[in-house]
């Protein structure tokens, strides 16, 4: 099976340029077909792994915990912000 | 004063005999990294001003009492900068967090300041840990300082130099496919790959969630057992850590391993071992021997599957966590990332892709299964497993970076390690004929990091190659 | 009454802002619209990088008490799955939810249509993370989009039925009838208005006498109201019969109601079909659940209004049609049975109190059921008369009136209403005709 660079790259919300698609397509490519070396190995009675732990109903009570932010921490990472709110660009599908 | 040699047990012994103070060693560790990062491009950030409030804390009168309830009082150390660290610059060595300033701590720094660890600053490694050589940092090659000309190791390149170059007695890293013991083995340092769900990955940005193991680096084995006394554990905030009793892993050190049924993998002693590691690994073989050690062979069957189960499960899981990064709530946005990231985001991308789960994701989940059991069975027959952690001995820069492929290669001995949640120490076990280091790896079954220690501590004493110190100015 | 010639087909999606303490994944505390913006986020639901999730056990209780009173089948192996896609309310990049093993599966509720009961399948009953909130405005002349991510992580159950569903009308009950539920089970206030509740059907036609689903659906959002599910059902089913009548078929799209215009809008012009890339949540261990765990979480449930209908109708002496009334509220119906016990005392027999309350609606807010039952009381014993005074009067007017006295006992028993007219002539403050008919009646024989 081969990688579509451009739809993967779209998919990803990476932008690519049209070298960075050619070299990118060579060595994904590449990768790709060293991976299907899967293939051969017979695992038709085989339960896939998710978790190597073992664990299971790893669950919280529903207590708080002093870890809120403060507005002014939360907003800290970047200066885009208007009224305490994070701002973006109008998105277009707007309910 | 010679900081070179000390490792953690010497800085407190130190302390305890009022040999100096822990001004003293601050400082010493700080001049040396002022004189030597510059060239060795370790750290990243260097924090000398929290480093020096920390150290005004403690005062000068430091008792017997407090060292007992802070195992690391006064001991400088290095953070990968993949750990978060409230106030402080954390960049993932990527320039998409290039200013980023985290509003909390990762459970393993807090953990080791509470023991009363000093951090000294953010270390350089592989940008979002996607490395084995340190050649993928945004912010330039962290060198080797045992021949600047050749790499360190990756993906915890800098953390791995820290120790080596004595710029900090012992340094946090993460290890997903090898990048603990990778870069120890390159560097003649002692590294550590606990076992999954034994540290709390809370706080360390994550790489691959099902593989990521928080480790660290040391000049010793004994080091690197009071390190992880402060690191493991239940913190309530990672859901994959195993709630266990409390373990003290000095304990066993010194008990020598007469007895110890020791596995040799066949299919990691192949025609793709260069002659000088070969040669290193049976040097070692012999070694442990003599300290006892029966030697067996064993057979892990599934190892040639492991790179691709790796480059299959982990871009997928890496594809998914880094979505978060698009310059919304913090940093810069994707256009930010460098080719590495992009390529391990498209990969992941793709085999999660609809039409092709089954094929690949799901196809590794099963492989994984059998790898696991290849470890499950080997270790009814055997205590612990031995084997190389490269190929090769350290190679030069630029040799592989145009190659991902023939990189990822280079992870072939390491990732089964990681896919089966085992733990796995590094060790000094000697040179090349280039005076490289050359390092091995003891892989235990999960929790048996207190055995490992006791081989590690054995071999290590016998041989005594921590005692070599690379030529710097 | 059909909308259209053809058949309607309509499956909703339903999500339910559970009212927890803390969030799904995190400890910040459940927030309200009080709150100022971005004031209740952590590192986890903020998707800081390192934060991981932990998720809320009481929210999956809660999940599986939904599950568990739609009669699912509840999965005793679950597990959450990541639903990656990318969009700036989605702090992670990914929403943790379940898609191959949700808590609960193949399930039903049972609504009442013009008396006649009908089954709406539940095919799955599922637990996940809100996103943050999304707003619009222009700042400094630029238009853009504002995010507050106090949402983000709040648990919600999400509901899908099957397309069983045949009118807007069928709807309104479906969902007026899983609202009393959740309210009842105690897990949401299920308030429309308030965002603890979003409807989205899913629609779509078919010639009558087609079994098979039709090949398109179209899916509306921005629905606030059961009104509007009805409106915007009701507008699709003449959209969709235009088109079909043409040889068209409707696009397979999503569209969105304008509740002034009254009209749905498309949404995208394109459909782009998502390609999530779930994949098991690898910072979450699956969830196993035993028979004993899912039976404790059961003895919880609290009776739910079919069941509490069923049980005051044959308890109470009342029809179907008034416990229904005093059902629809689970204060009412509390309230109702507090009363009750209060006027065994009283002598006060349940359908008395029953028809009081629907018909006097009075204010229960107000008022307590020990005090509604005194009321009550006080009301009929100023309208009971004497029995002496009573049985003398009767006496009288049994004498003064022989002819009608031999009708009634001849059969013509309608006359009794004639000598209660008389007996209240003669006793003008003889206010309940109960008392005197019964009285009557016993002297009569």
């Amino acid at each position: 099976m081969k990688i579509d660079v451009k739809k993967v790259a779209k998919l990803s919300n990476l932008t690519i340029s049209p070298d960075e698609e050619v070299e990118f397509d060579k060595q994904l490519n590449d990768i790709v077909v060293y991976i299907e070396k899967l293939n051969s190995i017979d695992t038709s009675e085989i339960e896939p792994t998710a978790q190597v732990t073992g664990l299971s109903n790893k669950l919280r009570n529903d207590n708080f915990s002093d870890d809120v932010l403060s507005q002014e921490s939360a907003l800290s990472g970047t200066k885009k912000t208007h009224n305490g709110l994070f701002v973006v660009d109008k998105l277009v599908d707007t309910t | 004063m010679n900081i070179q040699n000390f490792t953690i047990t010497d800085i407190i012994e130190g302390y305890k005999k009022k040999e100096f103070s822990v001004g003293e060693i601050v400082n010493s560790y700080l001049e040396r990294i002022e004189k030597l990062n510059p060239t060795l491009n370790a750290f990243l950030t260097v924090d000398k001003q929290n480093a020096l409030k920390k150290t005004e804390g403690f005062g000068s009168n430091l008792t017997i009492e407090q060292f007992k309830n802070f195992p690391l009082l006064g001991v400088p150390f290095g953070i990968k900068d993949m750990f978060l660290t409230r106030g402080v610059r954390t960049t993932a060595a990527s320039n998409v967090l290039k200013d980023y300033i985290p509003p909390y701590s990762a459970t393993a720094v807090d953990r080791l300041e509470s023991a009363g660890a000093i951090s000294l600053g953010k270390l350089n490694h592989d940008a979002w840990a996607h490395g084995s050589s340190g050649e993928n940092s945004d912010f330039g090659n962290t060198l080797n300082p045992w021949n600047k000309d050749y790499i360190p190791g990756g993906s915890s390149s800098g953390s791995a130099v820290a120790v080596a170059a004595s710029l900090s007695p012992f340094s946090t890293g993460t290890d997903t496919g090898g990048s603990i013991r990778l870069p120890a083995s390159f560097t003649n340092t002692v590294g550590l790959k606990p076992t999954y769900g034994l540290v709390s990955r809370y706080g360390v940005i994550s790489m691959a969630s099902s593989l990521d193991s928080i480790g660290h680096f040391s000049k010793t084995v004994r080091d690197s057992a009071i390190i992880l006394n402060a690191t493991a554990g239940v913190d309530g905030y990672d859901a994959t850590v195993t709630d266990r009793a409390k373990e003290d892993y000095t304990k066993d050190l010194e008990m020598g391993i007469k007895g110890l049924k020791v596995g040799v993998p066949k299919e990691y002693i192949n025609e793709g071992l260069s002659p000088e590691v070969k040669q290193t690994f049976e040097n070692s073989l012999k070694i442990l021997g003599k300290l006892g050690a029966e030697i067996i062979d064993i057979t892990l069957p599934h190892t040639d599957a492991g790179i691709a189960v790796y480059y299959i499960i982990q871009p997928s899981e890496v594809s998914s966590n880094l979505a978060r990064y698009d310059g919304i709530r913090y940093g810069n946005d994707r256009s930010f990332f460098g080719k590495e990231a992009k390529r391990r985001i498209m990969l992941g991308t793709f085999t999660l892709s609809s039409g092709y789960y089954d094929a690949y994701y799901k196809k590794a989940m099963q492989v994984r299964t059998l790898i696991g059991n290849d470890f499950d069975s080997a270790f009814k027959n055997v205590d612990v497993i031995v084997s190389p952690v490269s190929p090769t001995p350290p190679w030069k820069f630029g040799e592989k970076a145009n190659d991902p492929l023939a990189m990822y290669l280079s992870d072939a001995l390491t990732v089964t390690i990681n896919l089966a949640g085992v733990p796995g120490l590094a060790v000094p076990a000697g040179f090349s004929h280039d005076k490289l280091p050359i390092g091995i790896q003891f892989v235990g079954p999960h929790f048996s990091e207190s055995l490992l220690f006791k081989v590690g501590h054995s071999f290590e004493q016998e041989t005594k190659f921590y005692k070599e110190l690379a030529h710097l100015e | 009454m059909k909308n259209t010639n053809y058949e309607t087909v309509v499956g909703m999606e339903i999500h339910v802002e559970l009212s927890t303490a803390t969030k799904m994944f995190c400890r910040c505390p459940f927030p309200t619209l009080q709150d100022q913006p971005n004031t209740l986020t952590c590192p986890i639901c903020l998707g800081l990088p390192g934060a991981l999730p932990f998720p809320n056990k009481q929210a999956i209780e809660s999940c599986i008490q939904i599950g568990l009173a739609l009669n699912c089948k509840i999965n005793k192996d679950s597990f959450f799955e990541r639903k990656n896609y990318f969009y700036p309310d989605l702090s992670k990049g990914f929403q943790i939810s379940q898609y191959l093993h949700p808590f609960g599966e193949k399930g039903y509720l049972d609504i009442k249509i013009n008396g006649v009961e009908k089954r709406i399948g539940i095919t799955r009953v599922h637990m996940e993370e809100d996103t943050g909130k999304l707003t619009h405005a222009t700042v400094k002349g630029r238009e853009v989009s504002l995010i507050d991510f106090n949402r983000s992580s709040v648990p919600l159950v999400e509901i899908v039925t099957e397309p069983d569903i045949r009118s807007g009308e069928e709807a309104k009950l479906f969902l007026t009838e899983l609202q009393k539920i959740i309210r009842y089970l105690g897990v949401s206030d299920a308030d429309m208005e308030k965002g603890h509740m979003r409807l989205e059907p899913n629609i779509s036609l078919r010639p009558p006498g087609q079994t098979t689903l039709p090949k398109y659906k179209v899916e509306v959002k921005n629905i606030n109201s059961f009104k509007f599910v009805d409106k915007a059902i009701q507008y699709e089913e003449k959209r969709h019969e235009e088109l079909l009548d043409k040889g068209e078929t409707p696009i397979q799209e999503t569209r969105g109601w304008n509740e002034f215009k009254n009209k749905t809008v498309s949404q995208r012009s394109k459909e782009e079909a998502h390609d999530y890339r779930y994949f098991p949540e690898p910072d979450i261990p699956p969830i196993k659940i035993t028979q004993d765990q899912i039976s404790e979480i059961e003895n919880k449930i609290p009776e739910l209004p079919a069941e509490k209908i069923k049980r005051f109708a044959i308890d109470y002496g009342i029809t179907e049609y008034n416990a229904e009334i005093l059902t629809r509220d689970l204060k009412l119906a509390h309230f109702f049975e507090e009363a009750i016990s209060v006027g065994i005392a009283y002598n006060i027999v349940p359908l008395t109190i029953a028809n009081y309350i629907i018909n006097k609606k009075p204010n229960i807010e107000e008022l307590l059921p020990a005090t509604l039952v005194k009321k009550i009381k006080e009301e009929s014993t100023v309208l009971q008369i004497d029995n002496n005074v009573l049985e003398s009067a009767i006496r009288t007017v049994m004498e003064k009136n022989p002819q009608a006295v031999a009708d009634y006992k001849s059969g013509k028993v309608q006359i009794i209403g004639f000598l209660i007219g008389q007996t209240r002539q003669v006793l003008p403050n003889a206010k309940d005709t109960e008392q005197i008919r019964k009285k009557l009646t016993e002297m009569l024989e």
